[in-house]
């Protein structure tokens, strides 16, 4: 911020406390050329005013708020640019990265300053990191038979992972997998889950309209769910697997998935976007892609463990 | 009426029919709306599944129609009622009169078809799309230019206080319309505000608190100022103090928008300044809380008998403790509690409900008899069985809603041992439902209140003219 704002700023806000501070003063001292308590001669409508003098204890309060004021606005930052006595700042507000953050918090330290945000994330770390790096310790198949660290690690689901895949972890229709059913996208151990949380994952099934036309898309989506054992029109699934070369480069010959590529199983009637007839040649025609963001920032190597400890223990505890 | 057997001068008391009695039907739409919504909180089925039923659609339309509406329609009324009664001229157009009621009653209805139909700027309190908001700018500048002109061609020397405050809000609303409402139009329904990021943030609250400051609080002191000494028959307690909270409070309102925004991207500098207005704005806010009820000095009986006398005075009071919670809430480490819990929508309420809307239904209930040459309601009794349903009604409300808000509060930040939050979210959306049924409970009241006005507005209106004899009670001086 310029000199010129802080000025600004600065004059502004003081001029009008100050102003405050003089228009009270002036009030107090009676200048209506009236005597105090009588009327002051005006009359409207039937309504006269009285000329009282201001309430006392209204006055010192007044003054009070007053006084406050010049010494918050001495003490933290709010005259522009100047910092205040304490240096006090709720958090590096001017950084814009990641990685700007990290360096502000060690510049602040540093330099001494008093930077709200930094010294609560410092206590947190000082505090709770203990716990966590013990946990991440002990192998996810292991952690996972933990009651302890399971109950802190569904803690952690239920407000960083439930608003996606719900409180029960069974998910929800429009792509946000089921997590209790053993069926895995991008695989079901403990390293794979670990891996999903701290990477993310980007789904890419491409839109398939141009290429098959509406008719290749209704084949496919017919033989699609003869895969599941539903009823199907057999001509049409016929045609459908003839034409499922191009689906296999992704979910296989035999339709069962490659967790390699994050290419669901089409065999075992368990849908991400729905399995009916119509949710599936939306699927096909319009294609999805599903996005599983990365929580290595957010909740940092420890916690996903503990997390993916749990989500883990979901679909292998019983 | 004392004063009738003076010459007046001719007044425009139409448009202070029309506005008046709309303030009684837009304050059922707009508070029944309110119960509505409240009821789906605790009740989600009761949208039907049908999009111009849900909260997120009817929440906007019971907000604007409560406070421009039912507020908007009550501070037409009275003003144009108390610029002539105080400078003893009729208006200064009946034309630019009219015009400002069609107009603002066509704003509304607008309102009410484009709201539910999902059409929305999603600025809070401005939610109307750009040709609305053209619209409303028109109607305010008429108002203005009426109002001030009334002012002009005063038959009195001096300018009465109640006048100072309205034209305070008129002037500033106009600015804060006009600013926050700035927006490119991509079609004739949708639009996006000129500002960005922090800047629109600001913009937003600047605007919104004061909506506060000035829609509903110095425009309802400017009604408090005549119908408290009018209705008590007793002179304003102090010239002197007017003066100061006036000048202070319209100074310092102006500030205080940051604190809606403690704890975000907005700059440390901006918050801290925000936050110490609005802790300064208390001692004048209580300025014209003590100037009203000290007001009653020497007329303190009249409480007892008077039910209109108490819905103004008890709206003070309401006046004053939302004056005190607000700057209280403004203070971070408050505000750190209380922010985005029920305790802000309680602090609102006690505000809307228990100051604008009884100070309103108070000064309603002095303007039905005037203005329908009667010498009083057709039912005081009727009057005090609304002044208890409205009083226990906002009683209910405002406790409901700190009790949840506290509790969401301290549901939020309580963390476990590993330093986990103890509590997720639909937890506390849970511990908050006993009180979402009584605060429906006590927006029932009120509603029932209002019904049971507009029952006694119907049967006062069509009584044969001075056939309801003056009720020794209520006798204004």
């Amino acid at each position: 911020m310029s000199m010129f704002w802080t000025i600004w700023i600065s004059v502004i806000t003081l001029g009008l406390i100050i102003g405050c501070y003089f228009l009270l003063r002036w009030c107090l001292s009676n200048q209506t050329g009236v005597p105090e308590g009588e009327s002051m001669g005006h009359e409207f409508d039937g309504i006269e005013e009285l000329n009282n003098q201001l309430p006392r204890w209204w006055t010192i309060m007044f003054y009070m708020t007053i006084v406050w004021g010049f010494i918050y606005l001495a003490l933290y930052p709010g005259l522009g640019a100047y910092e205040g006595i304490l240096g006090w700042k709720s958090s590096n507000q001017n950084i814009q990265s990641l990685e700007e953050s990290v360096q502000a918090r060690i510049d602040a330290k540093e330099q001494g300053k008093l930077v709200e945000y930094d010294r609560e994330l410092d206590f947190a770390a000082e505090k709770f990191d203990p716990i966590f790096a013990a946990y991440a310790k002990v192998p996810v198949e292991e952690l996972a038979q933990d009651p302890e660290a399971n109950k802190v690690g569904q803690r952690l689901f239920l407000q960083n992972c439930s608003q996606c895949h719900g409180s029960d972890a069974r998910g929800q229709n429009g792509g946000f997998p089921n997590l209790t059913d053993n069926d895995w996208l991008y695989g079901g151990s403990g390293a794979k889950i670990v891996e999903t949380l701290t990477l993310g994952r980007q789904a890419a099934m491409p839109a398939w309209i141009d290429t098959l036309g509406e008719q290749g898309i209704e084949e496919v989506v017919n033989y699609v769910l003869s895969l599941s054992g539903r009823d199907v029109d057999p001509q049409l699934a016929d045609a459908g697997k003839a034409r499922f070369a191009v689906c296999a480069a992704c979910h296989g010959v035999d339709g069962k998935g490659n967790q390699a590529l994050g290419a669901p199983n089409l065999t075992d009637n368990i849908w991400l976007y729905g399995g009916s007839h119509k949710a599936v040649t939306e699927t096909l025609t319009y294609g999805r892609n599903g996005v599983m963001p990365s929580f290595k920032n957010t909740l940092g190597e420890d916690k996903i463990h503990v997390v993916a400890a749990y989500v883990y223990s979901l679909s292998n505890d019983k | 009426m004392s004063e009738t057997s003076q010459a007046q001068p001719d007044y425009n008391y139409k448009v202070v029919r029309q506005f008046t009695i709309m303030t009684i039907v837009w304050g059922i739409i707009g508070m029944g709306l309110g119960v509505f919504i409240a009821a789906q909180l605790f009740a989600p089925m009761l949208n039907f599944d049908t999009p111009w039923l849900t909260f997120s659609r009817l929440r906007p339309l019971h907000t604007n129609a409560v406070i421009f509406a039912f507020g908007g329609c009550a501070l037409f009324a009275t003003s144009y009622y108390i610029v002539q009664r105080t400078s003893q001229v009729r208006l200064f157009s009946d034309k630019l009169a009219a015009f400002t009621f069609w107009g603002w009653q066509a704003v509304i209805v607008l309102a009410i078809v484009s709201l539910p139909l999902g059409l929305t700027s999603t600025k809070e309190y401005a939610e109307l799309e750009w040709p609305i908001d053209i619209l409303i700018a028109l109607v305010w500048i008429a108002y203005i230019i009426n109002f001030f002109g009334t002012l002009v061609i005063r038959k009195v020397s001096h300018i009465y206080v109640a006048n100072w405050f309205l034209g305070a809000f008129m002037l500033t609303v106009a600015v804060l319309h006009i600013g926050n409402s700035m927006a490119i139009p991509v079609s004739f329904t949708k639009s996006y505000s000129l500002y960005a990021g922090a800047v629109d943030a600001m913009m937003q609250w600047w605007y919104g608190h004061n909506a506060v400051g000035f829609f509903l609080t110095a425009g309802f002191l400017g009604m408090m100022y005549y119908f408290v000494p009018k209705q008590a028959g007793r002179p304003v307690y102090s010239y002197r103090l007017s003066i100061v909270h006036f000048w202070a409070l319209i100074s310092l309102y102006i500030w205080a928008g940051p604190h809606h925004l403690h704890y975000t991207a907005l700059p440390d500098w901006t918050q801290s300044l925000g936050m110490v207005m609005s802790i300064i704005l208390f001692v004048p806010s209580w300025g014209g809380m003590i100037n009203g009820i000290m007001t009653l000095s020497g007329a303190w009986h009249k409480l007892r008998t008077d039910p209109v006398l108490r819905f103004l005075i008890v709206s003070l009071s309401f006046y004053g403790m939302s004056t005190f919670e607000g700057p209280m809430m403004a203070i971070k480490t408050v505000n750190a509690l209380s922010h985005y819990t029920d305790w802000t929508i309680g602090h609102v309420h006690s505000g809307a409900l228990g100051w604008v809307a009884m100070v309103s239904i108070g000064s309603i209930y002095h303007l039905i008899p005037v203005l329908f040459n009667q010498r009083a309601m057709y039912s005081t009794k009727l009057v005090n069985v609304h002044f208890w349903l409205a009083t226990i009604g906002v009683v209910l409300y405002i406790v409901a809603m700190w009790m949840s808000g506290v509790l969401q509060g301290l549901m939020w930040r309580a963390v476990n041992a590993d330093g986990t939050l103890t509590y997720s979210f639909v937890e506390s959306l849970e511990a908050s439902k006993p009180f979402y049924v009584v605060r429906f409970i006590g927006g029932c009241f009120v509603v029932t209140g209002m019904l049971v006005m507009a029952y006694n507005t119907w049967k006062t209106v069509r009584a044969p003219k001075g056939s309801i004899a003056a009720d020794p009670a209520t006798q204004p001086a």
